[in-house]
């Protein structure tokens, strides 16, 4: 008698144990790094399902765009102003003298292939992540989100905006193009407003008086790597905090301060998040392809004597220019010195203000509401009148200032004067905001006696008894609403399939025990 | 210690249970449409390698790559949504504070350990302290020395000289019959006006307002020869160039934040948020009729600034 063993396939796959190769692969890993206990609970981490928790997915998935976007014209911008003669691609420029930053900007444009829908995507990618960023935020503003235990996380979102839009600024600046150009020449002027070091910050950015032959090639090393990889860092930091704060959700049936309830992040989050995450490029790629925007070829290349007319900067930086617009010229002169308060103000004070504002305000509404417990609930924005209230007077600001950047071009389009334009946003700066909370105060007050308010309607089915009385009865809830009706489980580790039955098409896989 | 992991169920549930059921009321023909969606986006995306290669018009190439892109997220949102378990599942938190015990040791570990080495070694601590100290301080040293030249004057004066002659982009110097009555033009001391400073700093508009001497302030009787009238074109308020000149009105309009200057009378502003009058150049027609400057200007040109007085 001889023990053989016969390693048929089949003896190999039992050897195998009831996961196979990649069962084997996982537990080496395991062997290793420990890692098996901390990915089962991270396959189980929920997501709530609410869809206002996409917004920061499509900031986060823009910045991938403009990571991958931006290393392509990385590859073919040239950061200098040196002085050349253009012989490119684009004709109208022939024999033109502009700075090799501007003529490879737009040689990048029409000589490289798919580097016109690059740039385009990457300006489109910015506009959209500095939006994203900015709803997300006021998602979580709204909702309370950035109470106990969150406010770090809160201030790192702040500064990651800060630093999206400093970082448009800067790469807004690198072709070097009219518009660009007149851009750095009111931000010299900015950092020359501010009293003291002002003379001394600007010679020290621009390495010297305005334009220098410095400022792009700074710009461009703050715009491709230092800055960027300031918010790659931030951005690990405020998802891996995500992660160990878990999400807040919105109330409601089963879901208490110390569960969240939602999808499991394996399979139907990684399916929906990676769905989005295509949808954002495709979106992005759509916008590069079939929307113009910053036509640097039309502006030409900057030359500090020349400007255009009826220019506005990117979206995000129009609520600094229209302050600056309306703004009065109250310039302080006196001891020998100057401070141009008409700049300092607008262009240094008041953004200050804002944003030290957001920084602090998790601690001034806990100073206020002496409330120090942890909170994983989220508010119903008419819950809280006061701070909705307080946070759409300070939107309505910045959406008046915004609109007030283009004053010029609301005159021409009213026919009316500037003047009266000037002056009535003067006015309404001060006027929209301070009936903007009252209004927002008294909405909020209202919606919470609506009984059953924001909940999905049903329709009440009256009926005619025989002997002529009328009933009301509720007609049962819409088909859909019976997802939030289902208890909440626990994500299940196996699952067996039951005799005779073949869902295949749920998507998860059957395991045999 | 105590775990703070969520406990690892190992719960069996049967594949009929309510919660793990799809979403969609039909998941085969939800199936289908997400499969068209797939082929359609793979269907796009070679179309999109297809252009690249042919070097079609940007409009297609991302048309191609953004609509399959798009349509395959589509897809697999709806995947994700309609056809995987429909949920809801829950998972417990846990409380993110430690026991009074740790956060004790742990306070503990960083304090007595910290003081008890410090209070024993107290000039080293000094010592250590100081060099890292006059290190944080002499490594700002290039960051503020190297990066540009001190301000010093540079910022009072201007390359215009007595008699610089005012030339126009392209070097032309310009003649006193150059100018009709309310033209304009951009000029520059002779040599610099192809330089970074000429088109930057001494950018000047030269306006012919008459053809008499024209007076725009008490003290400037010399400065507007024959009716022409000199003024920085840096606008005061954020040194854009003011380049439109309403003909009508004399005056001249920054076109980025739509302040007015009045020529007539010395650029004061009298509209929009400019603090300054723009400074005039006080010039002269010289004996072969070219325009020419008297000096450089009397104050500095352009925005506010600290050490201005």
């Amino acid at each position: 008698m001889s023990k053989t063993i016969i390693r048929t396939k089949r003896s190999q796959k039992e050897a195998l144990g009831p996961y196979g190769s990649l069962g084997k692969v996982l537990g080496e890993l395991d062997d290793r790094l420990g890692m098996a206990k901390a990915g089962r609970t991270f396959m189980d981490k929920i997501f709530p399902d609410h869809w206002s928790f996409m917004l920061g997915e499509i900031a986060l998935y823009s910045f991938v765009v403009l990571l991958a976007t931006g290393v392509f014209l990385g590859l073919y911008y040239v950061p200098s102003q040196a002085l050349v003669t253009y012989h490119g691609s684009y004709a109208p420029l022939e024999g033109m003298r502009v700075t090799q930053a501007f003529a490879s900007s737009i040689d990048l444009s029409f000589a490289v292939r798919g580097g016109m829908l690059m740039r385009q995507m990457h300006h489109w990618a910015c506009d959209i992540f500095v939006g994203a960023i900015v709803v997300h935020m006021a998602r979580v503003f709204f909702t309370g989100a950035f109470r106990k235990p969150r406010e770090l996380n809160w201030s790192i979102g702040l500064t990651m905006l800060i630093l999206a839009i400093t970082n448009g600024f800067l790469g807004y600046s690198l072709p070097d193009d009219l518009v660009s150009g007149t851009g750095l020449r009111i931000a010299y002027s900015i950092m020359l407003s501010i009293p003291g070091v002002g003379t001394y910050l600007a010679y020290f950015v621009f390495g010297g008086n305005f334009p220098g032959t410095s400022v792009i090639p700074r710009f461009f090393i703050l715009h491709e790597l230092i800055v960027p990889a300031l918010i790659v860092g931030l951005v690990s930091a405020h998802l891996f905090l995500l992660v160990r704060q878990k999400h807040t959700q919105f109330g409601g049936r089963g879901r208490t301060e110390t569960n969240v309830v939602g999808s499991p992040m394996f399979p139907v989050f990684i399916a929906k998040t990676n769905g989005f995450l295509l949808l954002v490029t495709g979106g992005t790629a759509l916008l590069g392809a079939l929307a113009q925007i910053n036509p640097i070829w039309q502006f030409g290349p900057y030359d500090a004597s020349k400007i255009s007319y009826a220019v506005q900067p990117d979206w995000y930086m129009g609520f600094l220019d229209g302050i600056l617009r309306i703004m009065p010229a109250w310039s302080f002169h006196n001891f020998g010195h100057t401070i141009p308060w008409e700049v300092t103000f607008p262009a240094v004070i008041f953004p200050g203000i804002v944003f030290n504002l957001c920084y602090a305000w998790p601690t001034i509404e806990r100073l206020y509401t002496k409330d120090n417990n942890m909170h994983n609930l989220l508010d119903r924005p008419r819950d809280r009148p006061k701070r909705t209230a307080a946070g759409a007077a300070i939107f309505s600001v910045l959406a008046l200032l915004f609109i007030a950047s283009s004053t010029d071009v609301i005159a021409n389009f009213l026919h009316v004067s500037l003047e009266s334009v000037l002056w009535s946003m003067r006015a309404l700066v001060f006027i929209v905001p301070a009936v903007t909370y009252p209004v927002t105060l008294k909405i909020c007050r209202e919606l919470q006696a609506v009984h059953d308010g924001g909940k999905r309607k049903t329709p009440n089915v009256v009926t005619r008894s025989a002997t002529g009385e009328y009933l009301a009865t509720l007609a049962p809830s819409v088909v859909d609403d019976v997802h939030h009706e289902l208890e909440a489980e626990l994500v299940p580790t196996f699952i067996t399939a039951d005799a005779g039955t073949s869902l295949s098409s749920t998507g998860v896989r059957s395991v045999e025990r | 210690m105590t775990e703070h992991r969520t406990p690892v169920s190992l719960t069996t549930v049967s594949e009929s249970a309510e919660n793990l059921q799809p979403l969609a009321k039909n998941p085969i023909a939800v199936e289908r449409r997400i499969a068209v969606l797939f082929l359609a986006g793979m269907l796009l995306e070679v179309g999109f390698g297809w252009s690249y290669w042919v070097n079609s018009p940007s409009w297609i190439l991302g048309a191609t790559l953004g609509g399959g892109l798009s349509l395959m997220g589509i897809g697999l949102i709806a995947w994700g949504k309609y056809l995987m378990p429909r949920g809801p599942f829950v998972e417990e938190r846990h409380d993110l504070a430690s026991t009074s015990d740790e956060r004790d040791a742990f306070a503990g570990a960083i304090i007595e350990r910290g003081a008890s080495v410090v209070k024993r070694r107290k000039v080293l601590g000094g010592l250590l302290g100081g060099g890292l100290g006059v290190f944080s301080v002499t490594a700002l040293f290039p960051l503020i020395r190297s990066l540009g030249p001190l301000p010093k004057g540079s910022l009072f004066h201007t390359d215009w000289r007595k008699g610089s002659y005012a030339v126009d982009i392209t070097g032309h110097r310009i003649h006193v019959d150059d100018l009709s009555i309310g033209s304009i033009v951009t000029v520059f001391p002779e040599g610099l006006q192809e330089t970074n400073n000429g088109q930057a700093v001494d950018q000047t508009v030269l306006i012919r307002i008459s053809n008499e001497n024209f007076v725009t302030q008490k003290g400037r009787e010399t400065w507007g020869p024959q009716g022409y009238l000199a003024y920085s074109k840096l606008c005061s308020h954020l040194g854009c160039p003011v380049g439109l000149y309403e003909q009508q009105l004399k005056m001249l309009v920054c076109p980025c934040h739509q302040s007015m200057f009045d020529v007539t009378n010395g650029a004061i502003p009298n509209f929009g948020p400019a603090p300054r009058p723009l400074p005039q150049l006080p010039i002269y027609v010289d004996a072969a009729g070219y325009i020419r400057a008297q000096s450089d200007f009397k104050e500095p040109v352009g925005p506010g600034f600290w050490e201005r007085s």
